[in-house]
């Protein structure tokens, strides 16, 4: 992972009302850093709607439009036409939407933004449920984790969805994953969406205290260890969903140690932790066969360009 | 220039004229042709707009409620269970105060299935804040398109034109198409402080608690009366451009009825050939049509109705539990200012003829007294 420059210029100020710890919220402070303040924002429904502060209040320096929980990539599009009209063809829109408005109640239109290919960035910031309406399950809820409504005796059974599969199958020129806990990594990813024209989704690992059960401090070493576990691999998706490039430069951490360090894991039992541990290497390892296959395809580009 | 067209095509010739800049829409019979034509007129550049091919009707509107929020002149279009899946959006584009316009075809509302006419869809979105304009012939249709853009510009809302389906939509008359350059001098070209703008940034739509969300609600309403005089503005300049004026009510041989049917839509034109006949037999009978639903014409239409000694509402639609609606809206905007009887009579939902046979039969009724209901008599009901 090379280091960049963390730019110094903030667009989010102080005044804004998230929780202790939300890594929605360094999520935000990151992207525009990277992003710039020719930046536009569609928010649906989500956490987000709330921290930025009520009318006639904003803690963001770039303009925001709120939108409905569902639209937020219809908005966007729509967003995006009219600024072009008027001539303008340097702001970049992005919506940015929890993991409910993306995997959930958001994907027919975040689907159907894609396959036009509507050139704006989507990000999911990613606090693996819904928590704007006090913490239920999302699509995106990981096995084994407690929520309001995946109560500690049913317990989510079902697999987080595999987003990223989703989007590669839009064949759209860009997507990444991006942690809060690498700054560097986070922010390359953003200005490099930034070139480039089409569909970019980039998928944010957003640790929440608050509804995962965690110390507000312990926050960024969760998101950090979610990488180095591979629970959340930071990958980027390019060639319009054919190359795939995992980051595999790290110290590998226990499974089991990114669990424990969780209360809505709490209740897991020793078999349970072995079941998703399994889960999680097997998935890595698809991952990688993944990457190995998309480097054998003829015509595409087998050098690393800048990570 | 003169053309026989479908009722559709006026509504894209409107748009036409209008310089819109964002169209998105998704196809639903009966609206479909609409949205083809433009899709057209984009392609081979007669329009410069962009037009964005959505996954849906909810996506229609929330593109261009993204658009209108960039501070361009945005349209779409739908009928029947499009509009429905765009109800909270409708209400979005109010809160948010953008000047949208959207055609609705009046479709009935599954299950079970039907794409013939009738009013449910758009009355049942009545509440939502949009101006609502109901259009009788192709003329007044391609007209009104251009007429609502100025009206929705001016008090920044949303405004909605209905036609029936078929009856108006697939059928051809003709028109005298508005030709973009002289529509500039009516309706110039959009400009707006209030957008999404990186010179300026401001949040739209955040959250206002109970101190704030009042008084937005309250400026809504104050914006929807003052469109009650703006609709009228509008359309007399429009005359005075183009010779053709619409009001927001229609009397027709109101001024010694003893009997006044009210009607909207196509059957505006079908009851005038029954006021005719019976004029002609020497019955003291006219016809009020209701073009402006919302905000609702409550002096125009006490000043014509309450010179009747009795008043007909002809309703295409239903509010189960209730009434035809807008016989609920007349009564409500008579109630307290004359006590000329009303009778509601439901007529041609789901697209049933309602032929002139059909209005003369409600005439002669309310006529003679013979009605079972004071408030609701459905007509032709086999059964
Ligand atoms: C149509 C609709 N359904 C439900 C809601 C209520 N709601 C608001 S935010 C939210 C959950 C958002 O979850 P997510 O997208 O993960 O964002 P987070 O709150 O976790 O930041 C829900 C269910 C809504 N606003 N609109
Ligand atoms: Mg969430």
């Amino acid at each position: 992972m090379k280091p960049a420059r963390i730019p110094e210029e903030e667009y989010m100020t102080s005044g804004h009302v998230a929780c202790q710890g939300c890594g929605a919220t360094q999520a935000m402070r990151f992207a525009l850093k990277a992003l710039g303040p020719k930046t536009a924002l569609v928010i649906p429904a989500c956490c987000w709607s709330v921290i930025d502060g009520p009318f006639p209040h904003s803690s963001l320096r770039v303009p925001l439009f709120h939108t409905a929980f569902e639209a937020a990539a219809s908005t966007a599009s729509g967003l995006k036409a009219g600024l072009e009209m008027r001539g303008d063809t340097e702001t970049t829109v992005m919506a940015w939407a929890g993991d409910g408005g993306t995997f959930d109640i958001g994907i027919q239109s975040l689907s159907g933004a894609a396959e036009r290919n509507e050139d704006i960035i989507y990000t999911c910031y990613d606090n693996e449920a819904y928590m704007n309406t006090g913490i239920q399950r999302s699509s995106s809820t990981p096995v084994g984790a407690w929520t309001t409504t995946t109560p500690v005796a049913h317990y989510k059974k079902r697999p987080k969805k595999k987003i990223i599969d989703i989007m590669a199958a839009h064949s759209i020129p860009y997507i990444a994953t991006a942690s809060v806990a690498f700054p560097e990594d986070f922010i390359r990813k953003f200005k490099k969406a930034k070139e480039i024209k089409g569909t970019r989704f980039i998928h944010v690992f957003a640790p929440c205290p608050t509804g995962w059960k965690l110390p507000p401090e312990l926050s960024v070493a969760m998101a950090r260890q979610a990488v180095t576990s591979k629970v959340f691999p930071l990958l980027e998706v390019t060639e319009h969903g054919k190359r795939w490039k995992v980051w595999k430069d790290f110290e590998p951490t226990p499974v089991r140690d990114y669990i424990k360090a969780q209360g809505r894991f709490r209740h897991l039992k020793d078999e349970e932790i072995k079941a998703i541990e399994e889960e999680v290497e097997n998935n890595w390892q698809l991952l990688l066969a993944r990457e190995q296959m998309s480097m054998n395809l003829p015509g595409l580009n087998k050098e690393d360009d800048d990570s | 220039m003169k053309k026989v067209i479908m009722g559709n095509h006026a509504v894209s010739y409107g748009v036409k004229a209008s310089g819109v800049k964002v169209i998105s829409a998704y196809p639903i019979t009966p609206q479909t042709q609409i949205v083809e034509l433009l899709s057209e007129m984009c392609a081979n550049g007669e329009i410069d707009a962009k037009f964005i091919k959505v996954e849906s009707e909810h996506s229609a509107l929330t593109a261009v409620v993204g658009a209108s929020a960039a501070g361009v002149r945005a349209f779409t279009a739908t009928s029947s269970q499009g509009l429905l899946l765009m109800h909270e959006i409708l209400h979005w584009a109010v809160g948010a105060r953008l000047p949208i316009v959207l055609t609705n075809v009046n479709r009935s509302v599954g299950p079970p299935w039907s794409i013939w006419t009738d009013q449910n869809d758009s009355l049942s979105q009545r509440d939502t804040g949009w101006l609502q304009l109901y259009c009788e012939s192709n003329q007044e249709t391609q007209d009104t398109i251009v007429q609502a853009f100025k009206i929705a510009e001016t008090v920044r809302l949303p405004v909605m034109l209905v036609l029936d389906a078929f009856f108006l939509s697939h059928t051809y008359e003709i028109v005298d198409i508005l030709e973009p350059n002289d529509v500039k001098k009516f309706l110039p070209p959009y400009e707006t402080d209030i957008r999404i703008d990186v010179e300026h940034p401001h949040a739209f739509g955040n959250l206002a608690g109970p101190d704030t969300y009042f008084e937005l609600r309250f400026m809504i309403q104050k914006a929807m009366e003052e469109a009650r005089d703006v609709v009228k503005k509008v359309d007399a300049e429009f005359k005075e451009h183009f010779g053709r004026g619409y009001g927001v009510v229609q009397p027709y041989r109101c001024d010694d009825a003893d009997l006044i049917l009210v009607t909207s839509g196509t059957i505006a034109s079908t009851s005038r050939v029954i006021i005719d006949e019976m004029r002609d037999e020497g019955i003291k009978i006219g016809s009020l049509k209701i073009r402006l639903f919302r905000p609702f014409p409550f002096d125009e239409v006490y000043e014509v109705l309450s010179k009747a000694k009795k008043v007909a509402v002809i309703d295409r639609n239903i509010s189960f539990g209730h009434h035809g609606i807008f016989f609920q809206e007349i009564k409500s905007a008579l109630y307290g200012r004359t006590d000329v009887p009303i009778i509601g009579y439901i007529v041609g939902i789901g697209g049933r003829d309602v032929t002139p046979k059909v209005i003369r039969e409600i005439a002669e009724k309310a006529l003679n007294d013979e009605n079972p209901e004071r408030d609701i008599n459905w007509i032709g009901v086999k059964m």
